[in-house]
């Protein structure tokens, strides 16, 4: 195993240092001057010149690449423009409301998906079967910036059981994560199902059978035990597409994490804040996909030998 | 052909024949205000009713119709053009090549989901054009790894081998003989990408990253309506259903057209 994981760890630091210079190339990107941009029409030359200073943007672009990354190395993402804290600073505290967002979207994400994808397996082309999976197919088309205020209309709005948005008591929670995780189960219940098909169709559940094993014990036990890889490792890839999701639901419910603070940050041109941001998100989803990789290789030792 | 691409194939023809004919029917402009008419609901004369500044929430959701069918044709056409190149490029010949183009793949796969597309938006600036650069930037990515899996398959078919012993060049070989046989495969991805492009447009949309106003636009109409949930849920609920209608068409179209380009399902179905 451990020759898998120094390989597998090997191969993300030219993927990060890529992800690295393209968040630098960002502000590069900026049409005009940077500086002028962030400070706006109104600006007068002498604050121009010296958040050119501030930013050092007057130096050579090769020496502003070092100083970025050397300072990436330290952790110093430099100063936010809109609070003057430091970047870092800003970014730590919003992680905490991202990652329980993220988290509890994912739980809501298993606990519709996987019963829903089992019964559809296990009812397969019945009307059990067809509802899931309308249920699904309504999950991927509706997007979350629909689906969040439709929620909010209903449970918060009409029946007033919920609150619109912000982040305080756990019910102001439940909107949030259903919303984010709502695409993701969507995707969970169609690939719970075919993996657990796929494996109903074994020899070994027919043995099981055979044995006398209970129809319960059958799927639960034997299939969809096998049938569980496939379905973490969607769940590792999907991960980045809540990180994305939530930079839309964090919006839409007031909800004081890093996707608020990424567009909060656009809305006020605060670009170290928003490369900030956008380094966080990425360099976390690249994490994920190398532990689902590390997940990947404790289930099945073929993938370790590769 | 089953139900279900049908239903897709009927919804994105609709869609297209509403976006080209659907706003000149209207006796009403997209971006003309009836301010007295603020917020009214769904009417005889105003099917969908109005919104927050008094205009036609159907002749918006139609003209809406023709900035997500460009910016999804743009996308998809500009993606897959460029993947289709890269990726062969980078399957055909191998090597060195093969691992540079990899390894900036790698680099743009890291950025999930539309967090690129936003980032450049944001520092381009939100106009319907930075929208298709940004989303063709990353959308190129999935065509071209598609593309190199299935060329590093080609490459070694007997046809292929064939012509590169008749003596054909290596460009008439990847062009007439290596990425004809890629396209079924791109045709499926760009079917489904046009779902991708549509849903990435109104996201950045919604985000006031996308196209500005006046121009309609179906994210930033759901955006519109946010501020007015208690008092107009009209106006965050037809540009929804828009969306998932015309996402919901592509995505049958696409898996319908997978069904029946894929070989190993096609001999699935018929064994079974």
């Amino acid at each position: 195993m451990l020759p898998f994981l120094i390989r597998r760890l090997l191969l993300t630091i030219p993927v990060l240092l890529g992800v690295a210079t393209l968040v630098f190339a960002l502000i590069h990107l900026v049409p005009g001057d940077p500086a002028q941009a962030m400070l706006g029409d109104g600006a007068s030359p002498q604050d121009i010149e010296q958040l050119r200073e501030r930013l050092g943007l007057n130096r050579p672009l090769s020496a502003q690449y070092v100083s970025f990354m050397a300072g990436l190395a330290r952790g110093d993402l430099g100063v936010s423009m809109r609070s003057d804290q430091p970047v870092t600073r800003e970014i730590f505290r919003r992680i905490p409301a991202t990652a329980e967002l993220a988290f509890a979207a994912m739980a809501v994400a298993i606990l519709f998906a996987v019963p829903l994808g089992i019964a559809a397996a296990v009812w397969r082309d019945t009307a059990v079967d067809h509802g899931a999976m309308t249920l699904a197919l309504a999950g991927i088309a509706m997007p979350n910036f629909w689906l969040g205020p439709l929620l909010a209309i209903v449970f918060a709005v009409e029946l007033g059981w919920l609150p619109v948005s912000g982040r305080g008591s756990p019910a102001s929670l439940v909107l949030p994560a259903i919303t984010l995780g709502a695409g993701l189960a969507a995707i969970l219940a169609r690939m719970t199902r075919a993996s657990l098909l796929d494996e109903l169709r074994e020899l070994y559940v027919l043995a099981a059978a055979a044995r006398g094993a209970s129809r319960a014990r059958v799927v639960l036990r034997h299939a969809f035990r096998n049938s569980l890889i496939p379905i973490v490792t969607i769940l590792g890839l999907q991960f980045g597409s809540l990180l994305t999701g939530a930079v839309i639901t964090e919006t839409i419910f007031a909800w004081p994490g890093i996707g608020r603070l990424l567009i909060q940050s656009i809305s006020f041109r605060d670009y170290p804040l928003v490369q900030g941001c956008i380094l966080l998100i990425a360099v976390t989803y690249v994490a994920m996909n190398v532990l689902t990789d590390l997940a990947y290789g404790l289930l099945d030792p073929r993938i370790r030998l590769e | 052909m089953t139900l279900m691409p049908r239903v897709g194939a009927a919804i994105v023809l609709t869609t297209v024949a509403a976006a080209l004919v659907g706003p000149l029917l209207m006796p009403y402009d997209a971006i003309t205000q009836e301010l007295p008419l603020r917020l009214a609901g769904p009417s005889a004369a105003h099917p969908f009713g109005l919104d927050e500044l008094g205009r036609d929430i159907l002749t918006r959701i139609l003209s809406g119709a023709r900035i997500s069918l460009i910016v999804g044709i743009v996308v998809v056409s500009v993606s897959a053009t460029v993947g289709v190149l890269v990726g062969s490029v980078a399957g055909y010949f191998g090597g060195w090549i093969d691992d540079g183009i990899s390894r900036v793949m790698d680099v743009l796969l890291a950025f999930p989901g539309i967090l690129l597309a936003i980032a450049m938006v944001a520092v381009l600036g939100p106009s319907l054009t930075n929208v298709v650069l940004a989303l063709s930037l990353i959308g190129w990515v999935g065509y071209a790894r598609l593309v190199r899996g299935q060329v590093l398959r080609a490459r070694e078919l007997e046809f292929v081998q064939a012509a590169r012993a008749l003596g054909a060049t290596t460009r008439r070989v990847l062009l007439w003989h290596v990425v004809p046989t890629t396209l079924p495969a791109v045709m499926v991805q760009a079917t489904l990408g046009m779902a991708g492009a549509i849903i990435a447009e109104a996201s950045l949309s919604f985000l006031g990253l996308g196209v500005q106003p006046p121009t309609p636009s179906w994210g930033a109409m759901l955006n519109g309506g946010r501020a007015h949930l208690l008092d107009a849920p009209h106006l965050t609920v037809f540009p929804g259903v828009a969306i998932a209608v015309l996402v919901l068409g592509f995505n049958f179209l696409g898996d319908g057209l997978r069904d029946a380009l894929d070989p190993k399902r096609l001999t699935l179905r018929s064994d079974g």
